[in-house]
């Protein structure tokens, strides 16, 4: 059949190239354009080139903020994803409990970040929050405002309480999609409790699986409100993730110069990652075809 | 191999099962003999898959036992059975290539490798996957997979039993008859006990020594494929069982004649007085249209099927069948039937009533 050309039907597009160029598009240009100028105040500015792009290259500033980031992103995803498969493994099936969980696991979905960051600071101070007057009485030195560690675990415990809610969902809803069959014929088969999971829970959760991940990953690598709330990046800049820096440059310092270079480079590694990460999974996916 | 035993077996899916209507399976004694090929007939829902899942150990019986060889399994987990079931879906490991999905219950019990090796190549050649055994089984297609699923039911030898649950409802017709043949061979060589769920009668006819109907989570009878035709125990099994299936019609029974509408039909036998709903049951192969014998008919088409000649006819209010000979001529005269005195069965509430010699 011939298809029918009408270039007329392009008009039909404008709404949506409309909608995302004036959220979008506009708003990184400013970016990009801030990124390659220099200012001394007065609205006026000057062709700086890349300059600030090698200044920030350059600087440990953001290679560690850059390092803390990773870190924070690995660790959460290891935890996570592990522990989201294994909740999901142990859900009921169906009924009143089943229910009862899924409704009991959204409820810290639903918690808006700022509030989660607030729960936290005051659950873990030491001499008003539950956990940190508890931990404190118990002996154990626990300070997240004055030791690296503790900041550390208090970010990541955080985050791992918001979060893996989504993961278990996810590997729940690809859990319930395997036909009873699978299971019956393991039985036949005689397959351990292991070999279940290995080669037919996990094979179908592959696919809702890789979206949590990445979700996550996304999700992760953008974080700003729940760990400012709690430590401010703090003790020093031992929780400053990149947002976090990224604000202090640019609204801090009002180094808008490098903090636009900066976010371009920070929003091009989130781009290189998660295209890495898709490609490699589904190059997975369509290697087993 | 062993010889099964179901004693007073039944199952309801509900926790509290009160009146008989919440069985899916009524209580039943049968012995399934060591080494015969059982096909198990009925309609969707009349409860022939809880059967196997029971027997397979997938499904706890609300009471009754089963024993194998004698030994009491009710409680025994399916592993403890070495039992082979394959399902009406194809089931296969995705991830696996062909080959592992085929030793993977050997394996899992674990026979050496070289075993294992042979065991996967015989059986790759039955079912005609041998070049594919190194592909990963997502790719491949339904019945392809399906395939798969059989040769990993088939792939031990010392299985006690060997169940299917419509295993060739996705594959394609001409590989069904070539499947069904395969597997007859394989009982042929093996003697394993084999119990085959369908719901269509030539793969059950042509699969089984039994078969064994099944109807509203009842057995209604247990036999050759010859006595199913030729003596229906319960009107279902008429119906079910012959293309088309057996005419049943409303009658009045007298010793030895059968009375529809004040006329009669003779009979072989003869038979005390009957309460409850009495019919004669007649196979459409063993009615007659003439012109002159029998009864008054009035013939609405005639469908040539090609074998024979189909005559949809009615019969007193009654719809009745006749099967006449592909080269018989059927005329617009031909008004009359006539019944085959002994093939006209006689049933009682639905059950088949044995006569007298008259």
């Amino acid at each position: 059949m011939e298809k029918t050309v009408n270039q007329k039907a392009w008009f039909l597009v404008l709404p949506v190239l409309l909608l995302v160029a004036f959220s979008a598009v506009i708003p990184l240009m400013t970016v990009v354009n801030y990124s390659v100028q220099d200012t001394f105040g007065n609205n006026q500015f000057f062709w700086a080139g890349l300059d600030w792009f090698r200044e920030m290259l350059s600087s440990d500033r953001m290679w560690n903020a850059l390092g803390r980031q990773l870190a924070f992103s690995g660790i959460i995803l290891a935890i996570e994803v592990p522990l989201g498969i294994f909740v999901a493994l142990n859900m009921p099936k169906s009924g009143f409990w089943a229910s009862l969980c899924l409704v009991l696991m959204s409820l810290p979905l639903l918690i808006p970040w700022n509030v989660v960051g607030t729960i936290w600071q005051i659950f873990g101070r030491v001499d008003i929050g539950l956990l940190g007057y508890t931990l404190h009485a118990m002996g154990i030195s626990y300070n997240y405002t004055q030791d690296t560690l503790a900041a550390w675990i208090t970010i990541v415990t955080m985050d791992v309480w918001h979060w893996t809610s989504l993961v278990a969902l996810l590997a729940y809803a690809g859990l319930k999609s395997i036909p009873d069959a699978y299971y019956q014929a393991a039985k036949i088969d005689q397959a351990s409790r292991w070999k279940v999971f290995r080669f037919i829970e996990l094979p179908k959760m592959m696919g809702v699986l890789m979206i949590a991940i990445l979700l996550r990953f996304m999700d992760s690598f953008m974080i700003y409100t729940e760990p400012f709330v709690v430590t401010g990046g703090g003790p020093g800049n031992a929780t400053t993730l990149l947002s976090i820096d990224l604000v202090k440059m640019a609204l801090g310092q009002f180094d808008l110069g490098p903090a636009a270079a900066f976010s371009i480079m920070y929003f091009l590694v989130i781009l290189l990652i998660s295209w890495v990460f898709y490609t490699v999974m589904t190059n997975l996916d369509r290697k087993g075809a | 191999m062993a010889k099964i035993t179901l004693d007073n077996l039944a199952h309801s899916y509900l926790p509290n099962p009160a009146s008989e209507d919440d069985y899916a399976l009524k209580e039943l004694n049968h012995d399934w003999d060591d080494g015969a090929a059982y096909a198990l007939l009925g309609s969707s829902g009349c409860g022939k898959s809880t059967l196997l899942n029971i027997i397979s150990g997938l499904l706890q019986p609300s009471q009754g036992r089963i024993l194998f060889d004698g030994r009491d399994v009710t409680h025994a987990p399916t592993a403890a059975r070495n039992i082979a079931q394959v399902f009406q879906f194809p089931v296969v490991y995705d991830t696996m290539t062909v080959r592992d999905n085929l030793a993977f219950p050997l394996r899992n019990r674990g026979r050496d490798e070289a075993y294992i090796a042979e065991r996967v190549q015989e059986i790759a050649r039955m079912i005609g996957m041998e070049e594919m055994l190194n592909k990963k089984a997502r790719g491949l297609t339904a019945d392809a997979k399906q395939k798969i699923s059989l040769g990993r039911g088939m792939v031990r030898k010392d299985v006690n039993a060997l169940l299917f649950d419509e295993p060739l409802t996705v594959i394609d017709p001409h590989m069904k008859w070539e499947l069904r043949t395969q597997l007859k061979k394989l009982h042929h060589d093996f003697g394993h006990t084999m119990i085959y769920v369908t719901h269509d009668q030539t793969e059950a006819l042509t699969f089984a020594d039994k078969v064994v109907v099944m109807y509203d989570g009842r057995v209604v009878q247990i036999g050759t494929p010859e006595e199913l035709f030729e003596r229906p125990e319960h009107t279902f099994v008429g119906y079910f069982i012959g293309s088309p299936g057996m005419n049943v019609i409303p009658a009045r029974i007298d010793g030895n004649k059968a009375y529809v509408n004040g006329s009669y039909v003779e009979l072989s036998q003869s038979y005390r007085p009957l309460s409850g709903k009495v019919e004669i049951g007649v196979r459409p192969e063993y009615a007659r249209l003439s012109q002159t014998d029998g009864l008054p008919v009035k013939v609405r088409r005639v469908e040539d099927v090609g074998r024979h000649k189909i005559i949809r006819a009615e019969f007193f209010g009654n719809d009745i069948n006749i099967i006449a000979d592909e080269g018989e001529q059927i005329s617009a005269d031909m008004n009359r039937v006539s019944f085959d005195a002994g093939h006209v069965n006689v049933y009682a509430n639905d059950w088949r009533v044995q006569g007298e010699a008259a």
